[in-house]
C-alpha cells in the first residue's frame, strides 16, 4: 500500500511527537533528526521500530544511520513501500 | 560545604508522594488524618480474565498522566513515573534548593521495579518478534531507573543509589540518605521509596502466597491491621520522597524545616525468606538500634508508625518485638497502622510512612488506624484507633518500623526540630 510523501510526513511527524514531544510542525524534510530534532539514538531507534509498524515497511538496523534527515527516512520508507 | 561527620544532623525539608488517598503530601496526609480508604475495586478486564482470587487494592487516586508529558509516561515505567513525581513535588516543597550539583545525591528504593514493562515487552517479543521489543524495554524494566531519571531529572551527581530490601526498601533508602550526609558524601539527598507492581501477576503471586485479604465484596475495610478478623494485606501503589539536607546546609539558604533524621537502625532476621521471626527478636534490635543511633532513651518516643500490613502472623509479631524493645516504656508510644487507609505499597510502604512519621512529628498528630472492630488481644499495644491523637508539645520523637521479606529489619527515629 503505497502512500504519498506528505502522507508519509505526516504519519512520522506523528511518531516522532509521540516518542519524543517534539512538535509535529516541527519534523519538516529538511530538518536533521540529531542537529535539529535533538534526537538520541535510542530514541531514532523507537521511531524506527513505530514506523516500521505504521508503514509496513522494514528498516534494517545497517540503514538507520544513513537517515539522517527526516527527508531521507520519509523517502526510505517511500521506496520501501513501492 | 564542609564535608560530614557523625555528629552532622540531617533534617527533612521537602515532601513529595502520590498515593491511593491523594495525587500530592497535602491531600494524602488530609485523607489519612479523616480515615479515608484507598482501597477499591479493580476495573481492569484482567481481573475477570486471568480469575484472579483477589479483585481489588488500593490504585494510586491521581492518574500520572495528569502530572507527566504524555512522553513522559511513554517512556517510563509505572515505578519511575510515580517516583518522578513525588520528587518533583518533594523538591519544591524543599523550595527547589540551589546545590552543588555533585553534592546533590539521590537514594530510591523499590521493592520490584519495572515490571510492567518487563511482562509487557515480554508479550511482544511473544506475539510480534525481537523487532517489536520496545528500544527502551531494559532502562525501563531496570530496577534503578527511577533513581536514575530523577537524578537526571535534578541533575543530582553525588551519587544515585537504589535500595532493594522489599516492603522495607523506602526506609531503607531513607536511612542510606541521611548516611551519605552523615559520611561527608553529599549536602542534600531526595529519597524515599516507589512501587507500581499492580500487575496481575503480582496479584497472582502474593495470592498464591496467601498473603492478601479475599474481602472482595468490602475493599474499603480489607485492611484491618490489629482486627482479630484481618486475612491479609491490600496491595498499593505510589511514591513517597522526601528532601534530606544536612541542618548546616538547610540553614545557611533559610529553608523550612520538619524534623530531624535523627536515627536509623537495621537487622536481619535470617529466619524464613518471607515469614517474620516471631518473637520479634530481630525488628526489636533494629528499633532499639534506631533510639540508640538517635542519642535518645526509650521515653523519648511518644509514637510508633507500624509497619502492620494486616497479614494475621506479622501484626503481632510486630507487637511482641516493640515490646521486647522497649518493655513497659512502650505503654507510652501510641501505634498507627497507616496501611489500613492505604494498602501497602510494597518498596514504597517504608517511604510513605517515614514521611507520615515526619508530619505526625510535625504537626503533633498522630494519624489514626481504621477498621479495627475487635482489637486482637494478642496486641498489647496502645493502638490509636478511628481518630487522630494529638501529641505532646516540647522535644518528641517518633518511631518508624518497616520490615520485608527476605528478613529485613528498618527503624527510622524521627525527632521533632526547634
Amino acid at each position: 500500500m503505497a502512500q504519498t510523501e506528505q502522507e508519509i510526513l505526516e504519519g512520522l511527524a506523528n511518531i516522532v511527537n509521540e516518542e519524543t514531544g517534539v512538535d509535529v510542525a516541527d519534523v519538516q524534510l529538511d530538518k536533521s533528526f540529531t542537529d535539529d530534532l535533538d534526537i538520541d539514538s535510542l530514541s531514532m531507534m523507537t521511531i524506527v521500530v513505530n514506523a516500521e509498524e505504521a508503514f509496513g515497511v522494514r528498516i534494517p538496523d545497517d540503514e538507520v544511520k544513513n537517515l539522517s534527515t527526516v527527508g531521507d527516512a520519509v523517502t526510505f520508507i517511500k521506496n520501501a513501500q513501492a | 560545604m564542609s564535608a560530614g561527620s557523625s555528629d552532622t544532623k540531617v533534617v527533612i525539608t521537602g515532601l513529595g508522594a502520590t498515593t491511593p488517598l491523594g495525587g500530592d503530601m497535602p491531600t494524602t496526609w488530609e485523607a489519612l488524618l479523616a480515615g479515608t480508604s484507598g482501597a477499591r475495586t479493580i476495573e481492569a478486564d484482567w481481573v475477570a480474565k486471568y480469575e484472579l482470587p483477589v479483585t481489588f487494592g488500593a490504585p494510586i487516586h491521581t492518574p500520572a498522566d495528569q502530572a507527566l508529558t504524555k512522553v513522559e509516561v511513554r517512556r517510563l515505567d509505572p515505578n519511575a513515573q510515580y517516583a518522578m513525581i513525588a520528587s518533583r513535588e518533594a523538591w519544591q516543597d524543599a523550595g527547589a534548593p540551589e546545590v552543588d550539583p555533585e553534592r546533590l545525591g539521590v537514594a530510591i528504593g523499590t521493592g520490584i521495579g519495572g515490571v510492567w514493562t518487563l511482562l509487557d515487552q515480554w508479550d511482544n517479543l511473544r506475539e510480534k518478534g525481537p523487532r517489536r521489543v520496545f528500544p527502551l524495554a531494559v532502562p525501563m524494566l531496570m530496577p534503578n531507573s527511577a533513581t536514575g531519571n530523577v537524578s537526571l531529572d535534578l541533575g543530582a551527581r553525588a551519587g544515585a543509589h537504589t535500595i532493594v530490601s522489599a516492603c522495607a526498601s523506602g526506609a531503607e533508602a531513607m536511612g542510606f540518605a541521611a548516611e551519605m550526609i552523615r559520611s561527608g558524601r553529599a549536602d542534600v539527598v531526595v529519597a524515599g521509596g516507589t512501587e507500581g507492581a499492580m500487575h496481575p501477576l503480582c496479584f497472582a503471586g502474593f495470592a498464591a502466597m496467601q498473603a492478601l485479604s479475599k474481602r472482595n465484596d468490602d475493599p474499603a475495610h480489607a485492611s484491618r491491621p490489629y482486627d482479630v478478623a484481618r486475612d491479609g494485606f491490600v496491595m498499593g501503589e505510589g511514591a513517597g520522597i522526601m528532601v534530606l539536607e544536612s541542618e548546616a546546609h538547610a540553614k545557611a539558604r533559610g529553608a523550612r524545616i520538619y524534623a530531624e533524621f535523627a536515627g536509623l537502625g537495621m537487622s536481619a532476621d535470617s529466619h524464613h525468606i518471607a515469614a517474620p521471626e516471631p518473637e520479634g527478636a530481630g525488628a526489636s534490635r533494629a528499633m532499639t538500634e534506631a533510639v540508640r543511633n538517635a542519642g535518645l532513651g526509650a521515653s523519648d518516643i511518644i509514637h510508633i508508625n507500624a509497619h502492620a500490613t494486616s497479614t494475621p502472623v506479622g501484626d503481632v509479631a510486630e507487637a511482641a518485638a516493640i515490646r521486647r524493645a522497649f518493655g513497659e516504656a512502650a505503654d507510652g508510644m501510641p501505634v498507627s497502622a497507616t496501611k489500613s487507609m492505604t494498602g501497602h505499597l510494597l518498596g514504597a510502604a517504608g517511604a510513605l510512612e517515614g514521611l507520615f512519621t515526619v508530619l505526625a512529628v510535625h504537626h503533633r498528630v498522630a494519624p489514626p488506624t481504621i477498621n479495627i472492630e475487635n482489637l486482637d488481644p494478642e496486641v498489647d499495644l496502645d493502638v490509636i484507633r478511628d481518630t487522630p491523637r494529638e501529641l505532646p508539645v516540647g522535644d518528641i520523637a517518633a518511631l518508624n518500623n518497616s520490615f520485608g521479606f527476605g528478613g529485613h529489619n528498618v527503624a527510622l527515629a524521627i525527632k521533632s526540630y526547634s
